[in-house]
C-alpha cells in the first residue's frame, strides 16, 4: 500500500533534478509497457515515477549531419511512420515493427527497449549493427555512449543512477549500405525472441563488403556484437562461402542460457542461420541502394 | 464464411440453417455484457487468495491472526470453514466426482499437492488491504519431494500425493498405495490371435503435455449472504445449476438456499464446469456478513485451475495386406494432476471407436501427480488417445502402401459396428467425412518444397441429458425463451432459431434468454456438446406446448373445437370440417386475445435427452517446415465434420474452426513448464504459446449433415470433436514433409530441428 509519486517534467534538466532528489526509489517511465507490467508483478515498488514524454528533445525525430536523432521516448509507431527514417534504415525499422502489437508500439519506446535491459530486446541489436550512439544526461551532465555499451546484463545497464538516455544517433547512410534484422520466434507476433540478429554492411563499386556489423539478441546477457562474424563478410563479395562463414562466427558468439524459451544448443544453431539470412537481406538492400 | 454444406436429405426450413445476428453479439463488441467480473453491490468486500508456494507440501500448521487483526479485513478462512466431506466417488464412472477431493483442491487441508493450491482467502475492504493480509498469514510448511511427470509419478518409488491411495479398478487390490488412482481395461475379441493375423505390425509411443483450455476471461464471482443464511451467486460458468450443487455441498447447505446468476461468459471449453472461487467468496461473504468479490489473475488460472492431462501412451495396430485392420492395443496413462480425475476412460474408449477392429484391446491409468487438477477440456481425453491412433494409422498406411484416407474409409465404423465399451455404433457420418476430405480440392492440390500433407480423423460422444426451457407468449405477440443453459457457443442463437422455426415466426421476434436457477428447471452444464441437442429438445417440446394453446385459443375465438384447429407458417388454421371456415389468425392475433381467453400463454418443458448422436471429424492439413529452424507453418487446414444439421450455420463453422486451432496450439506450442522445485515458469500467455491471428490461415470448414433423428432437427452436436484429430493431422503433416515421426507434443522447433538432425525416420 505504498504511494507513489508521478511527475511530468517538460525539461531535461527537471527531469535529471526529480530523479537526483528522489528519497527512494525512483523510475523513469517512457511507454510503461515494461515498467508498468513489472509493478503490477510486484517485482519493482518504485515511489517516483518520472514521466519524460513531455521532454521536446526525447520525442523528436530529426536529420542531423547526414544522419538521423531519435527521441529515445519516440514511440515505436512514430519512428516506424517516419518515412524517410523507414528508407534509410530499414533493419532497424523492421525490428521496431516486431516489437508487441500496433498497440504496444503506440505506448512504447525505444529508449524504454534498451533500457529494460532484456537480452531478447528487438531493437537494440538493429541499432547495434547500425551503428546507434545514445546521447545521456544525468547529474553529472551529458555523455555519448556507443548502444552496444550500455546493457550490461538481464535487467541492469551501465548508466550511473538518475541518468537518463535522451536520443539516439544514426550515422548518415552510405551509397550501397543495407541492413536487416531477423528474429525467432515460435509465434509469428506477440513474442520474445529466442534468438535475434542484425546485420549491417556496405559494399564498395565492385560489390565487396568494406565495412559490417553484426549483432545477436537473447543468446547471451546482453545483446553482442560480434565482430568476427562482420570479419567473415569484409572482403568478400557475400558469397554462399562468406554467408556460411558468418553463420558460423556468429554461432561461436554465443553463450546463451538454456530456458522456457529454447535450449543453448537450438538458439546457437539458429543464431548462425538468422545472421545468414539477415545478412542476405542486408545485401539485397545494400545492392539496391547504389 | 466459404463453407461447404452436403446435405443429406431434404426437409424444408426457413431459418434452421442460416445465421441471423447473433443476440449476444451487440453488447459484447460494445462492452456492456456483464461477465464474472463486472457485478458489484454496496458494501463488497475484496477477496483473495493465498497460495502455495510449494508443489508439494505438508500444512503443519496456519496462523492467521495478525491478518484478521489488520485494519480492513472482515474475514479470514481456511478449510477449517469448510466441513469434511466423505470420501466417495458420485455418479457416472465416466465423469465421477467426489467432495473429499474437491473440497481439498478448493482449500488445501492436510498438504498442498501443487504451486498455486489455495490454503486461506481473506476479505477486505480494498484489494490492497486483502493483498497485505495475505501477507500476513504464516504457514508451517514440511516440503516434501514433489513430482510432476506422469512416467515418473507411476514409479514405485516416487512421492505419494495420498500415502493410502490404493489403485481402482485391479482385482485384487495392490498390496501397496502408489500414485495411480484408477486402472481401467475394455477388451474385444482375441486380441493374440489378431495380432497373429496380422500381415504388418506397427507400435509407436507418444507424450503429450498438459493444456489450458485458454479461455480469456479468468475465473470471477460476487457472492452475497441474507441474515436467515440464504446465498446469492453472480459467476461465469459453463453451469450455474452445477455451481450451485458444488457449492451448496461443499458449504453443507441446501440447494435451494443457494441462487446463482449466470454472467455473460469470457470463454471455458470445459474449464468452467468445475468450481474454485464460488466457494470461498461464498464462505468469506457468509462469515463477514458482506457481498465479497473474488477475481483470478492469469497467473492464478495457470497455476490454480484445470489444464487437459498429459499422457504417455503406447499404440499398436496389426493390419492385412488389403488394409483390413485385425487388431489394436492401446495403454494410456494420464496426468489426472493433484487429484484423481482425469479424463483417461474417454480416451480409451474414444481412441479406436471410429474403427471396425475385430479385436482390441484399451488401457487406461488415471495417475496423480503435483499440478493443478485436470478439467475437461473439449472433448476430454479423446484428442490425446487420438494423437497416439491417428499417427500410428498413419504410419500403418504408410507401411501397407495405402492412401491415409482411403485405408481409414476401409475400416470406419458405421451403424451396427462393435465399440469397446459394449453397445454398437448407432450412427452413421464417419465415412461421410472422409469423403468430404477426399473429395476436397485440398487433398489433390500439389505440395512445394519442405511441405507436407497429413490427415486424421477422431470420435466424440456427444450428450444429451437434464434441460429445461421456457416459452412465453408476450402481449404483442413476441415470444421470450428461456433455459437453463449457459450460452458459450451461441446457444441463444440457436434455441431463437429452433423456436422461431418452430413457431412459425420471425427470427427477430424472439428474445432467448439463460434464466437463472430459480427461475428455470435444473439444467445440466453446458458441455458434451449437449446443449443444442437436449436443451434444443426442450425448447422445441415447449414450443409445441404453445402450439397447443395457441390452437385452443384460437379455436375458443372461432368457437371450433379445439381438434378443429391446425397451426401452419405461424397462423392457426381451421382443419377438417372446419376448413377454410375463418381466415388464418396469426400469433400477434391470438396473443392480442389472450385475457379474453384465459390469460398468459406459455409452456415449459423440462427432458433428460437420450438419443445423442456423436461427432466424427477428417482434418487435412498442409505444413511447410523451415529445415533450419524447425518452425512449422500451417498452410491450410480442412475440417469436415458431421455436425447433424447446423442450426446456425455460421456459429457451427466458428465451432470447427476454434477446435481446430485450440489443435494446433496443441500440437506445436502449449505446454507447461516447470523448474526443479515444481514451480510453473510459463503462468502467462507470453510464453504459454496459444497460436495467434497471424499463425494461422483460415480454416476452411465442411459441415457434414447426417441429421440425427432423435432430434427434432437433426442435431448432432457440433462444439467438440473438431479438436480431436487435429494434432495427428499436424504431426502427420510435419511427417510427410520431413520424413521424421514425431512422437511428443508440442512439437515446437527445438524439437522439430532435433528431428531433422536425427537420423529417425517415421
Ligand atoms: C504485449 C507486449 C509485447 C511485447 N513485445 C515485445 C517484442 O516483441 N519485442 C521487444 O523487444 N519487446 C517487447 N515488449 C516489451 C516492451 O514493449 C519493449 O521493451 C518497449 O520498447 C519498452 O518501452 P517503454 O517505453 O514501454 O518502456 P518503459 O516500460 O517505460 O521503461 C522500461 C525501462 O526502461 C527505463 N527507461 C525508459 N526510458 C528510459 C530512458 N529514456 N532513459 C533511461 N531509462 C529509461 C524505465 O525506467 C524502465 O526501467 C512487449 C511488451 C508487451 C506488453
Amino acid at each position: 500500500m505504498n504511494e507513489i509519486l508521478y511527475e511530468t517534467p517538460q525539461t531535461l534538466e527537471s527531469a535529471v533534478a526529480l530523479l537526483a532528489g528522489a528519497s527512494g526509489q525512483a523510475r523513469v517511465l517512457a511507454g510503461g509497457t515494461d515498467l508498468l507490467i513489472q509493478m503490477r508483478a510486484g517485482r519493482v515498488m518504485p515511489g517516483l515515477l518520472v514521466d519524460i514524454k513531455g521532454i521536446p528533445e526525447m520525442t523528436a525525430i530529426v536529420a542531423e549531419s547526414g544522419g538521423f536523432r531519435f527521441g529515445a521516448a519516440a514511440t515505436c509507431m512514430e519512428l516506424i511512420e517516419h518515412e524517410a527514417f523507414a528508407k534509410e534504415w530499414p533493419g532497424v525499422t523492421d525490428a521496431v515493427k516486431l516489437i508487441g502489437s500496433i498497440q504496444v508500439k503506440g505506448r512504447a519506446t525505444v529508449g524504454g527497449n534498451l533500457c529494460n535491459a532484456s537480452p531478447a530486446a528487438d531493437s537494440v541489436p538493429a541499432l547495434i549493427a547500425a551503428g546507434a550512439v545514445a546521447r545521456i544526461v544525468g547529474p553529472g551532465g551529458k555523455r555519448e555512449a556507443r548502444v552496444e555499451d550500455i546493457p550490461v546484463g538481464p535487467g541492469k545497464t551501465s548508466l550511473a543512477d538518475g541518468e537518463i538516455v535522451i536520443s539516439f544517433y544514426l550515422p548518415p547512410r552510405s551509397a550501397r549500405s543495407g541492413d536487416a534484422y531477423l528474429r525467432f520466434t515460435p509465434r509469428t507476433e506477440m513474442d520474445i525472441a529466442v534468438v535475434g540478429a542484425g546485420v549491417n554492411l556496405t559494399l564498395d563499386e565492385t560489390g565487396i563488403c568494406n565495412q559490417a556489423r553484426v549483432s545477436l539478441g537473447a543468446v547471451a546477457e546482453r545483446a553482442l556484437l560480434v565482430p568476427e562474424a562482420a570479419a567473415a563478410l569484409i572482403g568478400t563479395k557475400v558469397d554462399d562461402d562468406a554467408l556460411q562463414r558468418l553463420a558460423a562466427a556468429a554461432s561461436a558468439a554465443c553463450r546463451p542460457i538454456a530456458d522456457k524459451r529454447g535450449t543453448r544448443e537450438f538458439r546457437i544453431e539458429v543464431a548462425g542461420v538468422l545472421a545468414r539470412r539477415a545478412a542476405g537481406i542486408a545485401l539485397d538492400r545494400a545492392r539496391r541502394n547504389s | 464464411m466459404d463453407a461447404k454444406v452436403i446435405k443429406q436429405e431434404g426437409q424444408t426450413l426457413k431459418i434452421v440453417g442460416t445465421s441471423p445476428v447473433r443476440p449476444d453479439g451487440t453488447p459484447k463488441v460494445t462492452g456492456l455484457a456483464r461477465y464474472g467480473a463486472d457485478f458489484a453491490l454496496p458494501g463488497m468486500l475484496w477477496g483473495a487468495i493465498l497460495r502455495s508456494p510449494h508443489a508439494h507440501a505438508r500444512i503443519r500448521a496456519i496462523d492467521t491472526s495478525k491478518a484478521r487483526a489488520l485494519p480492513g479485513v472482515k474475514a479470514v478462512i481456511t478449510a477449517e470453514d469448510f466441513p469434511e466431506q466423505k470420501f466417495e466417488f458420485v455418479g457416472p464412472e465416466r465423469v465421477a466426482v467426489n467432495f473429499w477431493h474437491m473440497t481439498r483442491n478448493v482449500m488445501a487441508r492436510e498438504k498442498v499437492l501443487y504451486e498455486g493450491h489455495a490454503v486461506a482467502a481473506v476479505a477486505a475492504t480494498s484489494k490492497a488491504i486483502a493483498e497485505e493480509a495475505l501477507r500476513l498469514i504464516e504457514v508451517d510448511y514440511e516440503p516434501l519431494p514433489h513430482v510432476i511427470d506422469v512416467d515418473a509419478a507411476m514409479q514405485p518409488d516416487a512421492p505419494l500425493l495420498f500415502e493410502d491411495m490404493i489403485t481402482r479398478g485391479i482385482d485384487p487390490p495392490p498390496g501397496k498405495p502408489s500414485n495411480i488412482a484408477k486402472r481401467i481395461e475394455f477388451n474385444i475379441g482375441d486380441l493374440d490371435a489378431g495380432f497373429a493375423a496380422a500381415d504388418e505390425i506397427v507400435e509407436m509411443s507418444f507424450k503429450t503435455a498438459p493444456v489450458h483450455q485458454g479461455y480469456i476471461e479468468p475465473h470471477a464471482c460476487l457472492a452475497r449472504f441474507d441474515s436467515n443464511g440464504q446465498g446469492e451467486l453472480w459467476s461465469a460458468s459453463q453451469g450455474h445449476f452445477v455451481v450451485r450443487a458444488f457449492t451448496a455441498r461443499l458449504l453443507n447447505m441446501n440447494i435451494g438456499d443457494v441462487l446463482v446468476h449466470p454472467a455473460e461468459i469470457g470463454g471455458g471449453f470445459g474449464g468452467k464446469t468445475v468450481i474454485y472461487v464460488e466457494p470461498l467468496a461464498a464462505a468469506l461473504s457468509r462469515k463477514s456478513g458482506h457481498p465479497v468479490k473474488i477475481m483470478m489473475s492469469r497467473e492464478d488460472v495457470f497455476k490454480a485451475t484445470g489444464p487437459t492431462s498429459g499422457s504417455s501412451m503406447t499404440v499398436r495396430i496389426g493390419v492385412k495386406k488389403d488394409g483390413t485392420l485385425v487388431a489394436a492395443d492401446g495403454v494410456f496413462k494420464f496426468q489426472a494432476g493433484a487429484f484423481p480425475g482425469s479424463p483417461v476412460m474417454n480416451a480409451t474408449m474414444c481412441g479406436f471407436a471410429p474403427y471396425d477392429i475385430p479385436n482390441v484391446r484399451s488401457v487406461g491409468y488415471d495417475v496423480v501427480s503435483n499440478r493443478p487438477k485436470s478439467a475437461a477440456y473439449r472433448a476430454p481425453g479423446s484428442p490425446i488417445s487420438a494423437f497416439a491412433v491417428e499417427s500410428v494409422m498413419d504410419a500403418v498406411a504408410a507401411r501397407i502402401g495405402m492412401d491415409p484416407l482411403k485405408f481409414r474409409l476401409l475400416n470406419a465404423c458405421k451403424t451396427g459396428t462393435p465399440t469397446v465399451w459394449g453397445p454398437k455404433h448407432a450412427h452413421d457420418g464417419y465415412a461421410e467425412t472422409i469423403k468430404a476430405v477426399l473429395a476436397h480440392p485440398a487433398y489433390a492440390a500439389p505440395l512445394g518444397k519442405n511441405q507436407g500433407r497429413g490427415v486424421a480423423s477422431g470420435f466424440w460422444f456427444n450428450n444429451g441429458g437434464e434441460s429445461s426451457a421456457t416459452v412465453h407468449v408476450n402481449e404483442d405477440g413476441t415470444v421470450v425463451v428461456a433455459t437453463g443453459s449457459m450460452d458459450i457457443g451461441g446457444s441463444r442463437a440457436s434455441m431463437a432459431i429452433m423456436a422461431a422455426e418452430t413457431l412459425g415466426i420471425e427470427y427477430d421476434d424472439v428474445r432467448a434468454i439463460v434464466a437463472d436457477t430459480a427461475s428455470i428447471g435444473y439444467t445440466h452444464v453446458t458441455g458434451g456438446s449437449r446443449v443444442t441437442f437436449a436443451t434444443g429438445i426442450a425448447v422445441v417440446e415447449a414450443c409445441k406446448k404453445v402450439i397447443v394453446e395457441l390452437c385452443a385459443r384460437a379455436a375458443m375465438i372461432w368457437k371450433l373445437e379445439p381438434g378443429e384447429v391446425v397451426w401452419e407458417n405461424g397462423c392457426a388454421k381451421p382443419a377438417g370440417a372446419a376448413a377454410g371456415k375463418f381466415e388464418p389468425m396469426p400469433l400477434k392475433a391470438v396473443a392480442a386475445k389472450r385475457a379474453l381467453t384465459g390469460g398468459p400463454i406459455g409452456a415449459e418443458a423440462s427432458v433428460n435427452a437420450g438419443g445423442a448422436a456423436p461427432g466424427f471429424a477428417t482434418e487435412l492439413c498442409d505444413v511447410e517446415v523451415d529445415p533450419e529452424t524447425g518452425s512449422v507453418k500451417i498452410l491450410r487446414f480442412v475440417v469436415a465434420q458431421d455436425v447433424g444439421r447446423a442450426i446456425h450455420r455460421s456459429y457451427v463453422e466458428g465451432q470447427l474452426e476454434g477446435g481446430v486451432v485450440q489443435g494446433i496450439g496443441w500440437a506445436l506450442n502449449e505446454a507447461y513448464i516447470y523448474d526443479d522445485a515444481g514451480h510453473l515458469l510459463n503462468a502467462g500467455f507470453l510464453d504459454y504459446r496459444i497460436p495467434v491471428a497471424s499463425d494461422l490461415p483460415m480454416i476452411e470448414t465442411v459441415l457434414v449433415e447426417v441429421p440425427n433423428p432423435n432430434h427434432p432437427y437433426g442435431v448432432k452436436g457440433a462444439g467438440e470433436v473438431n479438436i480431436v484429430p487435429a494434432m495427428a493431422a499436424v504431426a502427420n503433416a510435419i511427417n510427410n514433409a520431413i520424413s521424421r515421426r514425431l512422437t511428443d507434443l508440442p512439437m515446437s522447433p527445438p524439437k522439430v530441428l532435433a528431428a531433422i538432425h536425427s537420423g529417425r525416420k517415421g
